[in-house]
């Protein structure tokens, strides 16, 4: 019989592949993990969007639980999410608030003035350094931060209600619960 | 009206696939003559007709049609004419047609080159990759359709990707498919071998030629591609082994394997379990680089828009392809008798040792390029396997197989006295190691243990060699008698043998010294500013704006001087395409023997100043100079006399049919 | 092999298409260091870094706006005399081992670092036992019939021709 198995091992081993490649189809290999997720939010101090003398600190992220959307007025697919963000800040289920990245104060302010203003606040990242130690990559880039200032969750690319129905608000529930 | 004309012609091509993968396989198997004969004729009629659609789709891209789809996307009416050719290449659908169209072309030499295989055995041959040409041709009309039309029809096309916009690259996939599809002989020769049961020398003379000539042109294509990435992407690097690169190159390395085992099996009859494996497994991984290249389960600086339902089409039909024929070879193989006998020293053992060691080579590379997608899938975390890696591996493995590479042709079949063979050789050792410790102290030049390591290797291979040709040519003198052992035969395999050996030792020299001598510098110069390099001194002499066809460039002039003499003036541009507007670097490169010197433009930095990168690269040319002599070893074996012999002397397929029993007859 | 040179990029083959990146060539001279050698360890280094961005670029060639910020990044933190490894700390801190084109030896990654010699070790064995086998094999190596069999389709001497 185990003469018989021995050559059975090339299909064996081709099955494994072929698991292996179907399980590929559904992944995503440009999506990078954060490894921040469970750790600590960064500390960081920066001033905000709408007020240059005012600041905000990873101190303001305590005790609640929120969201932090990476964005900027270059960047294309935050204009598609946008309207997403607005409709979750009227729902009022969870504190939504921006970090404005590598952008131009005057620019997204406008911006805000024009399609709606979703956030509690907006931290103004002018030079992308904060954004580096969020781990950022490409806009747009939504965190999950608990009321210990933990963060649980990182999603990469726009949100849609789809993603907020199946994937934010139910963590975002469960945080408070 | 044309592209309806090569979307039919693609139609009658895929029932005509279905006639030649169904009835001559059947014909086959029952004796039945009148099915048998429909294999060719088959063949041909597939044949016609995908050049009709490929006429189309060039002539598509000729006359600017952009109610194609795909033409709209890829074509532009400023694009150069040999351009608009190429493009039809230049993405998805169209390279996928390119493809099927070689397939065909490949089927049909068998056809043509091939009559003096038992009718039954090409019968077979000819099924098997009618089925592969039915996977690809449904694949293209169900997925992939190049004919498709669009409305309303644009003004202008999207424009060939200028990277395409090479000479290079225009000839590089041709080529590699050449290889790629060319696998599918030796893929069909071993699975009508397999229903026939019979695995012997018959099959493996067959195969050979047809396995050389395929990996010959494998070896080209990957050569062009690395030529090309080094001019065009102003890097200057050759090779970065992105899963592009490795989709390319592990079918090379599994039909290296491939050629050295069917030496054995031709001549001794042994290993022939392992000969047919390898050939499913290289034309195997001429199918998976597809799926790699074209499902973006991988990120690849080159990948096809990728799309999952493609992606799922191609897995499925690997799993037809791979999984049936490894299902056939599970079964048939316990019943093939072993082959000669040798002993543990001997040139079956070594070729055996580096069978194996180029196996794990292919499997580890195949490790390391799914390696992101296995962390993924089974959730170990994200990672990255690059060049480091694949590097260091290969500098671990290759030399074991360099060092059998140079006992090997001084190696008897059968059985060999390792005294006898180490007396030989002691001359040998001494060269390359007296070499290698000279090339690694720092004498002459810079010293490295690397360069000592490769110049040791490369002289190993080079000595061994000339050894051979010395134990060859012992009975014949002179020139006359070297000329005289060309025309002999078998003389073809050996030579083949020699220089593509030679070529693998100009290789390891090349990649070895341009790594470890390399010399860049990223400057910012004004007009009638110089820097040195290298003992070179480089002149900028300013930028001026130049319009192409189809591109505005940025031509920069550098002259560059040894001493106080010029010996190359350089032209590096900066080209932004009309329409898709991305900045492309067009190196300049004063080309050389023993060095290469390299330059690109950066930026515009005001004032006429530039930011530039520049480039010495110590034997270069010996990279593609080195695979350009395995192909050509590669042309050689495959011309050996014999194979033609063979077609002269044919025998009457019908008496082959007749009186060998050749018609299914089991394992038994 | 060390030092790796970065053995810059990318290929080739076929092609393309929309997101694959486009070569842009950047250049380094804005960042300066005191020796030759520095410069090109900061060089080697860079080219060891993937961009996430531009994910088939190393650090030392993109383009893209993140490369940039990184690139300075790192710069200042080798300036301020810490080494390779802090650098490496820094980056795979906030975008994970991705980064890393030459994976970092833990136990997760054993299996691509240690697999290949597995291999090796398998084959040896199988090499071994194959030899051994072969040796016992008493059988002629091709029969009288399969000769003549084998001579009359091929139309020469396939047998003798041993010369080779």
């Amino acid at each position: 019989m185990t003469r018989y198995l021995r050559y059975l091992v090339p299909l064996a081993i081709f099955a494994l592949l072929v698991a292996l490649l179907f399980r590929g189809l559904s992944l995503d290999p440009k999506i990078v993990p954060s490894p921040l997720v469970g750790k600590p939010i960064p500390t960081f101090t920066l001033t905000r969007l709408d007020n240059p003398a005012v600041t905000i600190s990873d101190a303001d992220f305590k005790g609640k639980v929120s969201l932090l959307n990476v964005w900027a007025t270059w960047c294309v697919s935050c204009r598609r999410e946008h309207e997403t963000l607005v409709q979750l800040a009227k729902t009022g289920q969870v504190e939504i608030y921006g970090l404005n990245y590598k952008d131009n104060r005057e620019d997204a302010n406008r911006w805000l003035a024009q399609l709606g203003n979703p956030y509690v606040a907006n931290a103004f990242d002018s030079d992308g350094r904060v954004g580096i130690d969020w781990g950022v990559y490409g806009a747009p880039e939504t965190f999950i931060i608990d009321r210990e200032g933990i963060i649980r969750h990182k999603h990469i690319g726009p949100l849609t209600i789809e993603i907020l129905n199946e994937e934010i608000l139910p963590l975002v529930a469960k945080l408070k619960s | 009206m044309i592209p309806e004309l090569g979307h039919l012609a693609l139609i009658l091509a895929l029932s005509l696939a279905l006639v030649l993968a169904i009835f001559p396989m059947i014909g086959s198997l029952n004796n039945t003559p009148g099915w048998i004969a429909l294999a060719r004729p088959a063949a041909w009629g597939q044949f016609f007709f995908i050049a009709i659609a490929f006429g189309c789709l060039v002539s598509s891209f000729l006359n600017d049609d952009f109610s194609v789809v795909y033409v709209a996307q890829n074509g532009n009416t400023l694009l150069p004419p040999v351009y608009k050719v190429s493009a039809v290449w230049g993405a998805h659908e169209g390279s996928l047609l390119l493809w099927v169209f070689i397939l065909s072309g490949w089927t049909v030499a068998v056809s043509l080159l091939a009559r003096h295989l038992p009718a039954v055995v090409l019968a077979r041959v000819l099924s098997v990759m009618g089925l592969v040409s039915i996977g690809f041709l449904s694949f293209l009309l169900f997925t992939s359709n190049p004919f498709a039309r669009v409305f309303p029809v644009p003004l202008e096309g999207g424009d060939l990707n200028p990277l395409l916009q090479d000479p290079g690259l225009a000839i590089h996939p041709p080529m590699l498919y050449m290889g790629y599809v060319g696998m599918s002989v030796a893929f069909s020769f071993a699975i009508a071998a397999l229903i026939g049961g019979r695995l012997d020398a018959a099959w493996a003379r067959w195969s050979r030629p047809w396995t050389t000539v395929a990996w010959m042109f494998l070896t080209i294509g990957i050569t062009l591609g690395s030529w090309w990435a080094y001019n065009e992407l102003g890097w200057g690097g050759w090779w970065f082994w992105d899963p592009v690169e490795n989709a390319s190159f592990m079918p090379w390395l599994a039909a290296t394997a491939l050629i050295h085992s069917l030496a054995v099996t031709e001549k001794r009859g042994a290993f022939k379990r392992w000969t047919v494996l390898l050939a499913l497994l290289a034309f195997s991984l001429s199918l998976l680089g597809t799926f790699l290249v074209r499902s973006g389960v991988l990120t690849s600086v080159h990948a096809f828009a990728s799309d999952p339902a493609r992606g799922l089409f191609i897995l499925i039909f690997l799993c037809i392809v791979i999984g049936g024929s490894l299902s056939l070879y599970a079964a048939r193989a316990p019943s093939v008798t072993s082959g000669g006998r040798f002993d543990g020293f001997s040139r079956e053992t070594l070729l055996l040792g580096n069978n194996l060691l180029l196996v794990i080579v292919t499997a580890f590379v195949l490790l390391g390029t799914l390696a992101p997608l296995i962390y993924d899938a089974l959730d170990w975390g994200k990672i990255s396997v690059g060049f480091p890696w694949f590097n260091r591996m290969f500098v671990i493995f290759t030399p074991f197989l360099v060092v059998l590479m140079g006992m090997g042709p001084l190696t008897r079949w059968k059985h060999q006295d390792p005294a006898d063979l180490a007396r030989q050789l002691r001359v040998a050792l001494l060269i390359s190691l007296g070499g290698g410790i000279l090339a690694a102290l720092p004498l002459l030049h810079e010293g490295s243990v690397w360069a000592g390591l490769a110049v040791m290797l490369s002289l190993w291979i080079v000595c061994s060699l000339l050894l051979s040709l010395r134990q060859r040519l012992r009975y014949r003198k002179g020139l006359a008698g070297l000329w005289q052992d060309l025309g002999a035969k078998g003389s073809g395999s050996y030579y083949g043998m020699v220089v593509a050996h030679f070529g693998v030792a100009v290789f390891i020299i090349g990649v070895t010294f341009v790594m470890q001598y390399n010399v860049e510098k990223d400057i910012r110069l004004s007009p009638g500013e110089s820097t040195e390099l290298a003992g070179y001194t480089l002149r900028f002499d300013g930028v001026q704006a130049r319009q192409g066809p189809n591109y505005r460039a940025d031509r920069g002039t550098v002259h560059i001087l040894k001493g106080e003499r010029e010996i190359a003036l350089l032209q590096p541009e900066k080209r932004v395409y009309t329409v898709q507007t991305k900045p492309m670097t067009e190196s300049g490169i004063d080309v050389g023997f023993t060095r290469d010197i390299y330059v690109s433009l950066g930026e515009g930095l005001g004032n006429g100043d530039w930011s530039m990168r520049l480039y010495y690269k110590p034997f270069i040319r010996w990279i593609w100079f080195g695979g350009l002599l395995i192909a050509i070893g590669g042309l050689l074996a495959a011309s050996d006399r014999r194979y033609r012999i063979a077609v002269r002397d044919r025998v009457p397929a019908s008496a082959a049919l007749g009186n060998d029993g050749l018609i299914a007859n089991g394992g038994s | 092999m060390n030092p790796m040179k970065p053995l810059i990029p990318i290929l080739l083959l076929s092609l393309v298409i929309a997101a694959a990146p486009l070569p842009a060539a950047v250049t380094l001279e804005s960042f300066t260091f005191p020796t030759k050698a520095e410069e090109q360890h900061f060089k080697d280094l860079l080219g060891q870094l993937r961009c996430l961005v531009c994910q088939n670029e190393t650090l030392a060639e993109s383009d893209a706006d993140l490369a940039h910020d990184l690139r300075a990044e790192v710069y200042e933190i080798m300036k301020s005399g810490k080494n390779d490894q802090e650098v490496i700390d820094f980056l795979v801190k906030r975008y994970g081992d991705f980064v890393l084109y030459k994976p970092p030896v833990k136990p997760s990654t054993y299996l691509i670092w240690y697999g290949p010699f597995v291999l090796l070790a398998i084959a040896a064995l199988l090499l071994v036992r194959a030899v051994g086998r072969q040796r016992q094999v008493q059988e002629p190596e091709i029969s009288a019939e399969e000769r003549k069999r084998l001579d009359r389709l091929l139309g020469d001497d396939a047998g003798k021709g041993k010369q080779g």
